[in-house]
């Protein structure tokens, strides 16, 4: 017989900001994961929210287009609040 | 101790100059300590070797839930049974997360769990011991999980990043499974003679095989080496028994228990126990197939698995039902 599907949680932790990948689970849907999740990634408090989304339906980017994805960003030093220059005599910014 | 048997493919440890250009790049970041992701290229030896390593890890979780759900209906009291079945619930959720870090090389959880009721995979040979007195539980989790724990820790950094973030997890649970163990062992161990007695039976009875946990020693053990220059794992064999040994000898006395090695004395010179020799024939019987409880584990396993058929189909057929009545309204 067929495994169930796979399942990746997230949880928000209580004064988390954001929800966190903290793993996957097999349901044959997504109330099961959720129930599912609820008992194997939050037994010690760990969150106060649960998303489940089926793995299959997650798109990652490849490792090898890491370079051409991610290193523009740092010949832009303009983007970054530091690069711009404040008198002395202004305060609070 | 979870790589019992897990051929790596290889003899002896490639130098430098054999590794190819992708390879030698992977090797680099391995070196650097730069955890190697699912999606990122790696050797076909690395990835079966993690398989095998992580699948039987979780096969041990699970396995590993039998001996000791063995005393839940004859827990000596509420509290002792409701943190025994917090315990076992614990296992059945590393079994869980370390199946999901093995999915990320590729295979599923149904062809693990099956290569396992087929004796084709492996798990940790300690679970084929039988639990004969209630203060067994106490030994498995003081030195059984203090084991695992001596193990673990290590792997929290191992290179692979799935394997290490579930490792972070488990150690911490594990940690509150040593020390209810040891509670235990403390509780019968300052109790009346027949409890102290108990107490001494089971570390008797449990002090070689966790010994055995940790695997052949450094001199048989070939794949070590490999294992060891991809990060997958940060120490030997007997360099994380020996680290056991240290830790966990004055627990014992402490208890005001003996451990059942004439040979065992603290060696001044170099700072460590000694212990007596291994019986190692035992531990390849186990490995095996043939110690005490190997055939009734799988059977339990295997019947939960078959008998279990029937609801797993009616849980799919329901979630195809819901999704079909979804698409028409």
């Amino acid at each position: 017989m067929k495994d169930w599907p796979l399942w990746e949680v997230f949880i928000r932790s209580k004064h988390g900001l954001g929800h966190k990948h903290v793993g996957s689970i097999h349901a044959t849907d997504g109330q099961m994961a959720i129930e599912n999740a609820r008992d194997v990634y939050t037994r010690r408090n760990e969150g106060a929210s649960i998303w489940v989304v089926r793995s299959e339906d997650i798109v990652s980017s490849s490792p090898g287009d890491k370079d051409i994805l991610f290193e523009p960003s740092e010949d832009k030093v303009y983007r970054h609040p530091t690069f711009y220059e404040v008198p002395d005599d202004v305060e609070n910014m | 101790m979870y790589s019992q048997l897990v051929d790596t493919g290889t003899k002896r440890v490639l130098s430098d100059e054999e590794l190819s250009e992708r390879e030698r790049t992977f090797q680099n970041k391995v070196d650097a300590d730069i955890r190697i992701e699912p999606k990122d290229w790696m050797p076909e030896k690395y990835r079966n070797t993690l398989i095998r390593q992580i699948a039987q890890h979780a096969h041990s979780e699970i396995v590993g839930m039998l001996p000791e759900g063995n005393w839940i209906t004859r827990a000596p009291s509420l509290r002792r049974k409701l943190i025994l079945l917090a315990k076992v619930q614990d296992e059945a959720g590393h079994g869980l997360y370390l199946y999901s870090a093995a999915e990320t090389l590729g295979v599923s959880r149904e062809e693990l769990v099956q290569a396992l009721h087929d004796g084709r995979m492996k798990y940790s040979s300690i679970f084929n011991y039988p639990t004969l007195t209630w203060a067994d539980v106490g030994a498995i989790g003081w030195l059984v999980d203090g084991a695992a724990v001596t193990n673990q820790i290590p792997l929290c950094r191992c290179s692979y990043g799935p394997y290490a973030r579930a490792m972070i997890r488990v150690c911490k649970e594990e940690s509150f499974h040593q020390r209810q163990g040891y509670e235990i062992m403390l509780e019968l161990s300052r109790g009346n003679a027949e409890q102290k007695r108990m107490a001494q039976d089971a570390l008797n009875r449990w002090w070689w095989p966790s010994l055995m946990m940790f695997g052949p020693p450094d001199a048989d053990s070939v794949h070590t080496q490999q294992s060891m220059r991809w990060k997958i794992k940060r120490h030997t064999n007997d360099e994380l028994r020996q680290r056991f040994i240290d830790q966990t000898v004055p627990q014992g006395h402490y208890l005001g228990l003996t451990f059942p090695d004439p040979d065992l004395k603290w060696n001044e010179e170099t700072g460590h126990y000694d212990i007596g020799e291994i019986d190692w024939s035992e531990f390849w019987d186990v490995v095996k197939g043939n110690g005490p409880c190997n055939r009734e584990r799988i059977r339990a396993r295997r019947d939960a698995y078959d008998n279990g058929a029937w609801v797993r189909e009616a849980a799919a057929a329901h979630a195809e039902k819901q999704r079909q009545r979804r698409e028409v309204a």
